[in-house]
């Protein structure tokens, strides 16, 4: 009917959308490794009324034409991938990367996830898994006689056992990389699943060809930036009130052409 | 019947017309990059017998506001601006080159450069591929270079140089995909004069006072036109009703 009104309805949709992207943003200010979403916008197709060019006589063009915009639409909701605060926490279960590269654990489903929160910890049988009880690949076990667990920057993980005065290397962690980072698919739980457009992940050492190094005693914080999504809430709040005008005063026109005919 | 309320008719369709293009601008408030469109109406009288007081008004889109939009930093390696005139080269779904002012930038599937709306960034020869990398920066006058993986800051590698256009904005039409094109497949020149700012993004240039004055401007015409077929109703009522036996 009034393609006006859908176009308004249109931008009613983003900015809600928009918002939801926000409050999640601002709902994970304080959680460990996450990462800030962010909507991107594109306007959608336009509707050829009158094709500019189109001859209006025989020698003579049409110098305009009439496109007719449709709406906007959220294309993409993206992470970004920048670096949130380290904090010193002083937990020896506790450990951050220093830039690239994410953790790997193995779902119950066997598949392996990603993620950037290391705060660890030992379950029933020693082995060293997330706070979600998933297990940290590659698999560490920590013996039950450990008196101190250290995890190197490069992922070497050594104990001192009781009565023992050397410590003895117990595993080695690894970090994974994305060619596009960008691409994974958020799943919940701090953690990240590989899909087609975010490449394969190459494993290895951190601190070599470019994985960031870990960080014992010290996690990740969220890397929401508050102000700007503050400002951004402020923002896309005007905006749905602004297409919600032109809602109602498309409603209102509707509404004159009825009571009058 | 009384050719006023077709003329009436076709100002409120037409005012309809012009009220859809402003809410597409006013939906798009927020789309980074966006231009806006502009409207204008313009008479178009019928030809043919008769006096010559059928003059119809038609709207037309006669183009894109190409004002420079405010420019939000965002602190994102990917995120550029262009400050001033000029475009960036993308390659539209059909292969064909057109224009955008969005930077949005995302490195997609093969480690290939797009836009936020998924279009392909032109470089030098075809689209530019970005290699795995540390880090990325783009410089001012669009040339993207890597601190490649396992390698120190000291050796940034050049990788492509973003296409940047300057075309004379007057011959740039939107195209059904918002993006902005020249007239028969032409493609414009690299411009050395165009100015990129990294770490930031050009909002929509949508005026948002003026939109939302338009939109009631325009809600008032529509009323108006509206009450001019109402006019033409009442006058034909009347002289129905002139003649009608008593």
């Amino acid at each position: 009917m009034n393609q006006a009104l859908w176009a308004a309805k249109t931008g009613l949709d983003a900015q809600q959308t928009k918002m939801a992207v926000v409050s999640n943003n601002l709902a994970n200010v304080n959680t460990t490794g996450f990462k800030q979403g962010r909507a991107v916008f594109e306007d959608l197709l336009y509707q050829n009324v009158r094709q500019a060019g189109g001859q209006s006589s025989q020698d003579t063009q049409l110098p305009s034409g009439m496109n007719l915009g449709t709406g906007v639409r959220v294309v993409a909701t993206e992470k970004l991938f920048t670096q949130g605060s380290v904090l010193q926490t002083g937990n020896a279960m506790d450990v951050a990367i220093n830039g690239r590269g994410f953790l790997q654990v193995l779902l119950p489903d066997g598949t392996l996830g990603y993620t950037r929160d290391g705060s660890f910890q030992i379950n029933s049988q020693g082995q060293l898994v997330t706070a979600s009880g998933y297990i940290v690949q590659p698999g560490i076990t920590i013996p039950d006689s450990a008196q101190s667990v250290t995890i190197g920057q490069d992922g070497v993980v050594s104990v001192r056992l009781a009565g023992q005065t050397g410590t003895s290397q117990v595993g080695t962690l690894e970090t994974a990389d994305f060619l596009n980072p960008v691409g994974l698919q958020p799943i919940g739980e701090n953690l990240y699943l590989e899909t087609a457009s975010s490449g394969t992940a190459q494993a290895g050492t951190p601190g070599l060809n470019g994985l960031g190094t870990l960080i014992q005693g010290a996690l990740e914080g969220s890397n929401v930036n508050v102000v700007s999504e503050l400002v951004s809430m402020i923002e896309t709040q005007r905006a749905y009130e602004m297409n919600s005008k032109a809602i109602s005063t498309n409603d209102q026109m509707m509404q004159y052409l009825n009571n009058n005919l | 019947m009384d050719e006023s309320v077709y003329l009436a008719m076709t100002g409120a369709k037409q005012t309809e017309y012009a009220q859809a293009i402003n809410s597409n601008n006013l939906a798009n408030v927020s789309t980074t990059g966006f231009r806006a469109d502009l409207h204008a109406f313009s008479s178009v009288p019928i030809q043919g017998p008769g006096v010559g007081s059928r003059i119809n008004a038609v709207v037309d889109a006669y183009g894109t506001d190409f004002a420079q939009g405010p420019i939000a930093q965002t602190g994102r390696d990917l995120d550029v601006a262009i400050q001033g005139s000029g475009f960036i080269a993308v390659q539209a779904a059909d292969g064909s080159e057109a224009y955008t002012r969005a930077g949005d930038f995302r490195i997609g599937s093969g480690g290939l450069l797009q836009t936020g709306a998924g279009y392909l960034v032109v470089g030098d020869g075809g689209p530019v591929a970005i290699p795995p990398s540390a880090s990325l920066v783009i410089g001012a006058d669009g040339t993207v270079s890597v601190q490649p993986l396992g390698q120190g800051p000291e050796t940034l590698a050049i990788v492509d140089r973003i296409k940047l256009v300057d075309p004379e904005p007057g011959q740039l039409a939107k195209g059904p995909d918002g993006l902005l094109r020249l007239p028969e497949g032409e493609t414009a020149e690299p411009s050395a004069e165009v100015r990129l700012t990294s770490g930031a993004l050009e909002q929509s240039n949508v005026n948002i006072a003026r939109t939302l004055v338009n939109m009631i401007e325009l809600a008032r015409q529509y009323e108006m036109q509206v009450n001019m077929i109402r006019n033409a109703k009442d006058n034909a009522d009347a002289s129905a009703q002139l003649l009608s036996v008593r």
